[in-house]
């Protein structure tokens, strides 16, 4: 874990942290770390990448508003990343290939 | 060795300024403030500072550039009044729960309405639970040397807090008095660089600051904020004692003039005092032992020091330059009285509301108080504590 | 260098995390998302944010999704507090007290009601100063975060909780500000309209553009929103193209004083397609409110005609 401030960690200011042990004002020093907050368990459907489908054409790369479709270096697309994911559709809806389908969730 | 010269308030305020070199100022025209920042873009335009002036279109604007400013690691300034500062209302709890040390002159005039440009004290009680250091000034020197001072105490480790300084408006704004000025060399020095721990432009830890902060963790903010107001209190006496070695010139939370003995006193802050004193004077040749207490250091508020100064007083009077309209008394009345009662001290303490708009404040009307406060001795307890002073009714 | 959406997405790290708590689908995310991916890599930037949508969903406490220093004040200056972190930016730079070799840059971002409303003063005494900086508004068309309040950027009739669509008033009365061309009124470098349309070139070119343009530059981006408009979340994109499509939101950009419509529909489409999808419109479809598809088609040639010759006027010798 990182440490900032006279020895803080920020992943670990919570709801129990006192006072004095919280950052200034509010100010956060690890630009990014809402990483760490997952937001997956938001989604009541998901989306399901059928890779044999998938051309690699690259429409579902920017449109995800949670950058929840990971993009590697080759450019080519990988599993979805189901920590973020909030189930909007918004991947499925542009894709012309089927490569994507909606679930609920709990469902195979 | 100091330049003796001769300078309004506003004036004044202008030199420290420019003496502090500040990275940014910010600031809109307003009635009786302006000149600061018009003596201020001639030092800019005249590349006398190494200043960014920001001439924003609003004082709402000039708060959260300097918000803005201070955030991204600047020294930032600015100066205002009235209904200057209460467009700024927002900016200003902001600019002290994001703890930025923003450094303001505020030249106290009566806020609308109706409309009036003279001075009163409306403007600065108007935010006084707002988080700001708020130091006031009697004289033009005092608004001089505040200012020399308030970085020093506002970007204080301990504090980091945003700090006003307080003089009155046209009364001393725009009075020629003599005034003693350090060398540019010397503020230099005594201000020193600002280096701020963390701050928006560092490229290497970029940071966020002003989150949305819910019911988990406010609570503790707001707290930290309190803590550090309290912890100011040592910090001002450290600064100001450190001031006196370099100029000679005593600094205090409050200046108690013929206190020590005094039977019947007056608190009050801003140019008054120096009327007060005078009367103080004028009564003791008369074998009248009147006092004065006049504030300086108003935020924080010095409650158990002010309770103890005043503990041997028979009556005091506590004279506020803006009523809070509450049918109870100033806003200085209430801190004083609320300090003794928690003191234990227990003085008659009348309110007096004075000099509202601009109304002048005579040496006859202070003496009025003062005789007021004779008679009150001779009573068991205050009648009628809720008084003004110089207003005209049947 | 040709635009190449895969490249981008691939090679430029996201500045505007997973993690942040805006709705599911919501529009604005990707579009800030692909303007912050416009700055170099090298490059820092500070983001002023104003309260909204976006501030109170990517900087909780203590969590933040921004990879660049961020600074939120209040809901009506994000411009002003922006050009104070500009202004120190300058001041330090010219004193020498930053590195010389770093650069940084300065975007802030507003809602459309901390835009064309309560902060139109701030930004517009931003843009007359002259800081360099760029201003993106995020137009979702009403104040989606106190919960689908009528702005000056709600479209005319559309339903929201300040201008229902009653018996006797159907909606909101009046016609949408247009704000991008109240900052062409500024004469600055660069003025854009944008949406995420097409591979998000248009976004991205015209974000490029404007952070890369010395002094105050502004974009206007349409952000769907699928709570306040009223349609399924996964037409995200759907919508976005039926606004370009209908010319409701024109795509176009001014540089210094040059118009240029960056898409022109081969065939614009009839505006009941943009309308017809969105809950917000429902009640312009009901018998007997014909006149109301009618006038708003009729603003909508109205602008768009007035745009062509904007266009036309401003490249002339």
């Amino acid at each position: 874990m990182r440490q900032n401030e006279g020895g803080k960690i920020m992943t670990n200011i919570d709801k129990n942290t006192p006072a004095e042990k919280l950052t200034i004002a509010g100010n956060i020093y690890e630009a990014g770390n809402a990483r760490e907050f997952k937001t997956g368990d938001w989604r009541s459907v998901r989306p399901v990448y059928i890779p044999e489908k998938c051309i690699q054409c690259g429409l579902c790369f920017p449109v995800c508003p949670e950058d929840a479709i990971p993009v590697r270096k080759d450019q080519k697309r990988v599993d979805f990343n189901y920590d973020y994911c909030k189930g909007c559709g918004v991947c499925a809806k542009v894709c012309p290939f089927g490569a994507i389908q909606m679930k609920t969730e709990g469902e195979d | 060795m100091s330049i003796r010269e001769r300078l309004s308030g506003n004036e004044a305020s202008a030199t420290a300024m420019k003496q502090i070199n500040p990275d940014v100022v910010a600031a809109f025209p307003i009635t009786p403030s302006t000149e600061i920042p018009q003596y201020f873009s001639t030092f800019v335009d005249n590349g006398m500072v190494d200043t960014e002036f920001v001439a924003v279109e609003s004082e709402h604007s000039a708060m959260s550039a300097c918000i803005g400013a201070e955030a991204a690691g600047a020294r930032a300034m600015t100066a205002t009044s009235a209904n200057g500062l209460s467009l700024m209302w927002e900016m200003i709890y902001i600019a002290s729960g994001m703890r930025l040390p923003i450094v303001m002159s505020l030249v106290n005039r009566a806020v609308s309405g109706p409309l009036n440009i003279h001075n009163d004290h409306s403007d600065a009680m108007g935010v006084r639970d707002a988080g700001w250091i708020m130091l006031f000034s009697e004289t033009n020197q005092e608004a001089y040397d505040n200012l020399l001072m308030a970085h020093r105490i506002a970007e204080n480790e301990k504090v980091q807090l945003p700090l006003m300084v307080c003089q009155d408006g046209f009364i001393t704004s725009h009075s020629i008095e003599n005034i003693e000025l350090l060398e540019d060399a010397k503020v230099k020095e005594f201000v020193g660089e600002y280096h701020p721990k963390h701050y928006l432009l560092n490229k290497k830890e970029p940071m966020a600051m002003g989150p949305m902060d819910l019911q988990a963790f406010l609570f503790e903010h707001k707290y930290e904020q309190a803590e550090a107001m309290r912890r100011a209190k040592d910090v001002i006496l450290e600064v100001s004692k450190e001031f006196e070695k370099m100029t000679g010139r005593k600094y205090g939370l409050f200046e108690e003039y013929k206190l020590e003995d005094a039977e019947i006193a007056i608190v009050c802050m801003n140019s008054t005092a120096g009327t007060t004193k005078e009367v103080v004077d004028l009564l003791r040749e008369k074998g009248i032992k009147a006092g004065l207490l006049k504030i300086r250091v108003f935020r924080p508020f010095p409650a158990e020091e002010i309770a103890k100064a005043l503990s041997h007083v028979k009556a005091v009077a506590v004279l506020d330059k803006a009523d809070s309209l509450n049918g109870a008394g100033g806003a200085l009345f209430t801190d004083v009285t609320s300090a003794m009662q928690v003191a234990k001290v227990n003085v008659p303490t009348a309110s007096y509301i004075y000099g509202i708009g601009g109304r002048d404040t005579t040496t006859k009307d202070i003496e009025s108080v003062f005789n007021d406060l004779l008679e009150d001795t001779k009573k068991e307890k205050i009648e009628n504590p809720y008084r003004y002073v110089g207003l005209r009714k049947e | 260098m040709a635009y190449n959406m895969k490249e981008i997405v691939a090679e430029k790290p996201s500045r505007f995390t997973s993690g942040h708590r805006m709705c599911a689908g919501c529009g604005a995310p990707p579009v800030a998302r692909m303007i912050m991916r416009a700055l170099k890599p090298e490059d820092h930037a500070v983001i002023s944010n104003a309260t909204g949508c976006m501030e109170v969903s990517t900087f909780i406490y203590p969590y933040t999704a921004w990879t660049d220093s961020y600074i939120h004040t209040a809901f009506e200056c994000a411009a002003a507090t922006c050009s104070g972190v500009e202004a120190a930016y300058k001041s330090l730079k010219k004193q020498g007290k930053l590195p010389k070799d770093e650069h940084t840059k300065f975007i802030a971002f507003g809602g459309d009601g901390g835009t064309y409303d309560i902060g139109l003063q701030s930004l517009s005494g931003a843009m007359e100063r002259g800081h360099d900086m760029t201003y993106v508004c995020y137009d979702n068309g009403a104040y989606m975060n106190t919960g689908i309040q009528r702005s000056s950027a709600t479209p005319k009739f559309a339903d929201t909780t300040t201008s229902p669509a009653g018996s006797v008033i159907p909606g909101k009365m009046q016609s949408r500000k247009d704000l991008t061309e109240i900052m062409e009124a500024h004469h600055l470098p660069y003025v854009a309209q944008t949406a995420a349309y097409m591979n998000f070139k248009d976004l991205y070119e015209k974000a490029e553009k404007a952070i890369y343009t010395e002094g105050p530059t502004f974009l206007n981006v349409l952000a769907p929103c699928p709570r306040g408009w009223g349609y399924p979340t996964e037409d995200l994109m759907t919508i976005n193209k039926l606004a370009v499509e209908t010319c409701y939101w024109p795509l176009y950009e001014i540089e210094n004083g040059k118009y240029k419509i960056t898409y022109k529909p081969v065939k614009k489409l009839p505006i009941e397609e943009f309308l017809k999808p969105q809950k917000r419109f429902k009640h312009m479809f009901k018998a007997g409110n014909e006149w109301m598809l009618e006038e708003f088609q009729k603003e909508v040639d109205r602008r768009w005609e007035d745009l062509l010759k904007l266009e036309e006027m401003s490249n002339k010798e």
